[in-house]
């Protein structure tokens, strides 16, 4: 599927979504975690994520969002309860046709080879080569604005631009899913929010659905449509926030007091959690 | 002020590659000739000290018995570095497949580490017929450790997420294994290399030692034993210095083939 028809679709997506209800991209049914030695990583939750939409998990360390994250890529399998990706169990996901991406807190690039192979990777894995390959390669590359870097090593690079290949290694399968795992909380503020802004972009062209966790508030209400709470000991959703407030956004919108009340309800639910944590 | 001058008498000394060269150079030129004047001013005789100039001279004079000893035990070096590389490799892939093959294995490989070679060089050589074959085992035993473990650390080195990347993108194991492991590997295996081809040294030498051949294939071990018994100092030094100068150029090679292979990307070779 190429780019510019996922994009049409997205606005589709978004146009109708008032009324029709799009096809639910991922689904917890009772799905929790309890690790061997007995650590309840995450009680039993549920939610729901639409296709086309963009989620954040926020909560402290320890709430399970990483966990959770890690279950629905299928990188860790729920000790109970169902996990559906397009109503299919998660490793049914290619033979639908659809693909995930995750990208995590750090780069994780191989620091041995160019960015132009590091994002080919994921293409020759799947078995794309040549010039097909090259081009999607190049594709992706522009979208995270890397052309001009495609023949660097990775320790040439920037924290922030690390980034942006690690997550145009993720676009370059067109995926239908990309899961993010803190994938900024290690740049400087300015870079954050210059990659918010990219990644809100990247999410409207492309028609992705978005989940992506952090434990930072201010990004939570700047990037998402929905923030999904979360407390710790033992990991929990406690609630949920709407984030009402079009796209695209500028990066005025953190300034307005919308954006404060947001932060506000979203920082007392957290330290409401974390109070009743210590009692 | 001073520094200028300085700079305007050298300005070769401002070349940061020069001074790589220079200094560890002239601190070698200093200690021979403190050497050489040592023995020359407490005229310090040639069976207990001899001089460099002496050394030099005994090496050229005994030619024809150290060339000929010198080869013979490069042959068992390279023989034995060679073949503890194919079996370290062999044997750190066998340990990564599994915990428990690695688990199960991996003491003995400890076992043969721990194992003072001379103290197993006899039987080697009762047990093996050809004496060169019954060195390069000795030898080999004493460098294939640092291979096995390193590698198999190496293999093991891989990023967790990129592994999980790797998974996520359904990819086999043969493609973890070309694609992932071995590129993380090769530091530690480089690593490796220059510790093995120091040790298969040792092992070349100390194994002909413990077997004291003689004969038309002896190499330089057997030399000092010679020179030992004759006491002829001076060609007893003539032969150390022949080692020692292997080890080092081996070392220099392998310091070499690392960075052409890594030195592009790896923190080590990065200045």
């Amino acid at each position: 599927m190429s780019l510019a028809v996922k994009k049409e679709q997205s606005e589709q997506d978004v146009r109708f979504s008032v009324v029709e209800e799009p096809m639910p991209a991922i689904e917890l049914l009772s799905t929790e975690k309890i690790y061997s030695n007995g650590t309840r990583a995450l009680l039993p939750v549920d939610l729901k994520v639409k296709q086309g939409e963009f989620v954040t998990l926020l909560g402290p360390s320890g709430c399970g969002k990483s966990t959770l994250l890690k279950m629905v890529a299928g990188l860790e399998a729920p000790s109970d309860g169902r996990l559906l990706l397009w109503r299919k169990p998660v490793d049914k996901l290619a033979s639908q046709n659809r693909s995930l991406s995750f990208v995590f807190q750090e780069a994780s690039l191989m620091v041995w080879t160019t960015v132009r192979k590091n994002v080919r990777l994921a293409l020759e894995l799947e078995g794309v080569k040549g010039e097909e390959a090259e081009k999607r390669v190049d594709q992706a590359l522009e979208l995270v604005g890397l052309s001009k870097f495609a023949d660097a090593l990775p320790k040439e690079l920037s924290g922030g631009m690390q980034m942006r290949v690690s997550i145009a290694r993720g676009l370059v399968v067109n995926p239908d899913l990309l899961l993010m795992d803190e994938p900024f909380g290690a740049l400087d503020e300015i870079t954050r929010f210059k990659l918010d802004s990219e990644l809100l972009d990247l999410w409207r062209k492309n028609g992705l659905t978005v989940v992506f966790v952090t434990h930072s508030i201010h990004e939570a209400v700047f990037l998402s449509q929905r923030v999904v709470v979360m407390a710790a000991r033992p990991g929990r959703i406690i609630d949920e926030v709407k984030i009402d407030e079009p796209f695209p956004r500028s990066e005025d919108f953190r300034l307005t007091a919308k954006f404060s009340e947001y932060s506000m309800t979203l920082h007392r639910l957290l330290s409401k959690a974390s109070v009743e944590e210590d009692l | 002020m001073s520094t200028a001058v300085k700079d305007g008498a050298f300005p070769l000394m401002k070349h940061e590659k020069f001074r790589k060269i220079a200094f560890p150079t002239l601190v070698t030129l200093v200690l021979l000739t403190v050497w050489q004047l040592t023995v020359e001013m407490a005229q310090i005789p040639e069976y207990i000290l001899p001089s460099p100039i002496r050394t030099l001279e005994a090496m050229w004079e005994d030619w024809g018995l150290l060339g000929p000893s010198l080869l013979y035990t490069l042959k068992i070096t390279a023989l034995s570095f060679l073949l503890a590389i194919a079996i370290g490799v062999i044997v750190a892939f066998f340990f990564v497949q599994s915990r428990f093959i690695e688990s199960a294995f991996f003491p003995y490989a400890v076992l043969l580490q721990v194992t003072p070679i001379v103290a197993i060089a006899p039987l080697i050589i009762i047990w093996v017929n050809n004496t060169t074959l019954a060195l390069v085992v000795c030898s080999t035993l004493v460098a294939v450790f640092p291979i096995i473990s390193n590698t198999t650390l190496g293999l093991r080195s891989v990023s967790p997420n990129l592994l999980s990347y790797f998974k996520l993108r359904n990819a086999s194991r043969v493609q973890v294994l070309l694609r992932l492991r071995i590129p993380s590997s090769m530091p530690y295996f480089f690593a490796a290399l220059k510790i093995a081809c120091g040790l298969s040294l040792v092992g070349a030498v100390v194994a002909e030692f413990v077997a004291g051949t003689g004969g038309a294939n002896t190499g330089l071990a057997y030399q000092i034993l010679q020179a030992g018994y004759q006491l002829n100092i001076p060609r007893m030094f003539a032969a150390l210095t022949l080692i020692s100068w292997t080890g080092v150029v081996l070392f220099v090679a392998m310091s070499m083939l690392t960075k052409v292979f890594i030195g592009h990307w790896h923190e080590s070779e990065v200045h």
